[in-house]
């Protein structure tokens, strides 16, 4: 996922946060500050409550697939021809929202749910980073 | 919950030629499926006075339809920014409106070049800005992209497997050999389902519907008026929109979604049949809303025709072809008779309950249920005849 065509992310008031910790490879979470909710994606309001004041915590980047498709046929052809298959999943986040993004590291067939995943990230431009997932490493024993 | 059990009808419905390249304007194909409409019922122009649509940037305002026709006392000209979650729900506004005084007779259409023209599954729009900047930098952008997150959310919890949606995509496409409109009437397999091209796991071509040109219309108006009309009445029982509380920014949007695998009919059932005063068992032929197979198994579960999760078993073994238990889509639907986004449910419905569906005639049918969306919001109504 390189092609530079692909339609590329314009930060609002709402996500630039996100966006700009995603440049810093760190993946921020909205956190309400009312009830203590975190929630993806970000928006003016809290969805639980509806409170406006919040801030940003950083989440672990853990995850597990919660459902996922496989893009075989390019919508639109010019800009993902050279892509396919690639994956699309929605990841829920150890801190409990979801989100999309690329799974990558590893066959389209090989997915499955709730497999374990960990967020990296894509420089995509000088500006916009994009989060995507690869499936977690177990850990080296000790 | 709906308070107006037979008091509104459905006079008169209208259609154009479904077809790839209409080689006409959309204002042409909406006129000409009202003007048909008209006709059907035996009502003049000159009495119209409501005008209701819905739209994705793909169609022509309802006051541009009003002047096309002609109409000198349009008080009454509307349009949803929607999708096929608004089918059913324009026959509900009409209905309301009429109820209100805001209109005595109403003309509900949908007409799109949808294949020659803007086609919605087409990405066209590739911009990743409001909610579409935290799915299209991904690469999730089309409709049957979107859906089939949903199936495979279904597939996980329930085990719903491939050949159960073809179960739906062959028997929507048996009903359409009957149907002389119908855009695809060449007879399927589960094997040419299996064997169809992969467009977007866990989605085959076969999975998906049609594009189309083409313009469907549907006249309301108030029961009694109804009987006065040409046709015999289809009167509305029941009707239903609404979703959950996380229907997302947009259509595509369910990143909140609690889970994917139920949709909006779960949220909208009871609220329908408490409505209408009857029940799934009550139903004679069921036209629901078919963007994707998958659409179909999931509205089946919402809509309380099996329980949560059973859907796929439910739509094998015949149950839902023409001398099932339940027949659905007797025209062939979005997936086979043409994707007028919904509203040709309703036109199929109507024929149905008046006999008029020739070889496809479903024998004794007097209550029909038409649903109109997939995914976070949608609408229903309940006709009988």
């Amino acid at each position: 996922m390189s092609n530079h065509a692909r339609p590329l992310p314009e930060p609002d008031a709402d996500s630039a946060p996100y966006w700009q910790g995603c440049r810093e490879h760190r993946l921020l979470l909205r956190r309400c500050t009312d009830c203590g909710g975190v929630q993806f994606p970000p928006g003016p309001r809290c969805p639980d409550c509806g409170a406006r004041t919040h801030d940003w915590v950083e989440a672990s980047g853990r995850g597990w697939v919660f459902s996922w498709i496989v893009v075989h046929h390019p919508v639109p052809r010019e800009v993902y021809q050279d892509e396919v298959p690639y994956v699309v999943a929605l990841i829920e986040l150890a801190e409990g929202p979801r989100l999309a993004a690329n799974i990558v590291g590893c066959e389209p067939a090989a997915i499955s749910a709730g497999m374990a995943v960990t967020v990296e990230f894509e420089d995509v431009t000088e500006q916009i980073t994009l989060p995507r997932f690869r499936p977690t490493q177990p850990a080296t024993p000790t | 919950m709906w308070s107006l059990r037979d008091k509104y009808a459905i006079a008169g419905v209208g259609y154009t030629e479904y077809s790839s390249k209409s080689g006409v304007t959309v204002l042409d194909l909406a006129t000409r499926a009202c003007g048909n409409a008209l006709a059907d019922a035996g009502l003049g122009a000159d009495q119209v006075d409501g005008v209701i649509s819905y739209t994705f940037n793909d169609s022509v305002p309802a006051m541009a339809v009003a002047t096309g026709l002609g109409l000198p006392g349009a008080r009454y000209a509307v349009d949803y920014q929607a999708g096929g979650n608004a089918a059913n729900l324009v026959i509900q506004a009409a209905a309301a409106a009429i109820e209100a005084g805001l209109a005595e007779n109403v003309l509900c259409y949908r007409a799109m070049n949808g294949r020659s023209g803007f086609r919605l599954g087409g990405g066209r729009e590739l911009t990743a800005r409001g909610i579409t900047q935290h799915t299209a930098p991904h690469g999730w952008i089309s409709y049957p992209q979107a859906m089939a997150m949903w199936c495979r959310r279904h597939m996980i919890r329930h085990g719903t497997t491939s050949a159960q949606l073809g179960a739906v995509a062959v028997t929507c496409r048996d009903n359409a050999a009957l149907n002389e409109r119908a855009m695809m009437r060449q007879p399927i397999t589960l094997a040419d389902h299996r064997n169809a091209r992969m467009i977007v796991e866990p989605f085959r071509l076969l999975d998906i519907c049609l594009e189309s040109d083409g313009a469907c219309a549907v006249l309301v108006t108030g029961a009694e008026r109804a009987r006065d009309l040409r046709q015999r009445p289809v009167y509305i029982l029941g009707a239903a929109y609404g979703g959950g509380p996380n229907q997302g920014d947009d259509l595509f949007d369910a990143i909140r979604w609690p889970d994917h695998d139920h949709n909006y009919s779960r949220y909208i059932a009871d609220d329908l049949w408490r409505g209408a005063g009857v029940g799934p068992r009550d139903v004679d032929v069921a036209e629901i809303y078919d963007c994707f197979t998958y659409s179909v198994i999931v509205q089946l579960e919402g809509f309380g025709f099996c329980p949560p999760g059973e859907g796929g078993g439910f739509v094998q073994d015949g149950r839902i072809a023409r001398d099932g238990e339940l027949p659905i889509n007797t025209h062939g639907g979005l997936l086979s008779e043409a994707y007028i986004h919904g509203l040709n449910h309703v036109v199929e419905a109507v024929e149905q309950l008046r006999g008029q569906a020739g070889p496809r005639q479903i024998d004794g049918a007097e209550i029909a249920l038409t649903t109109a969306g997939a995914m976070t919001c949608g609408s229903a109504l309940v006709l009988r005849n």
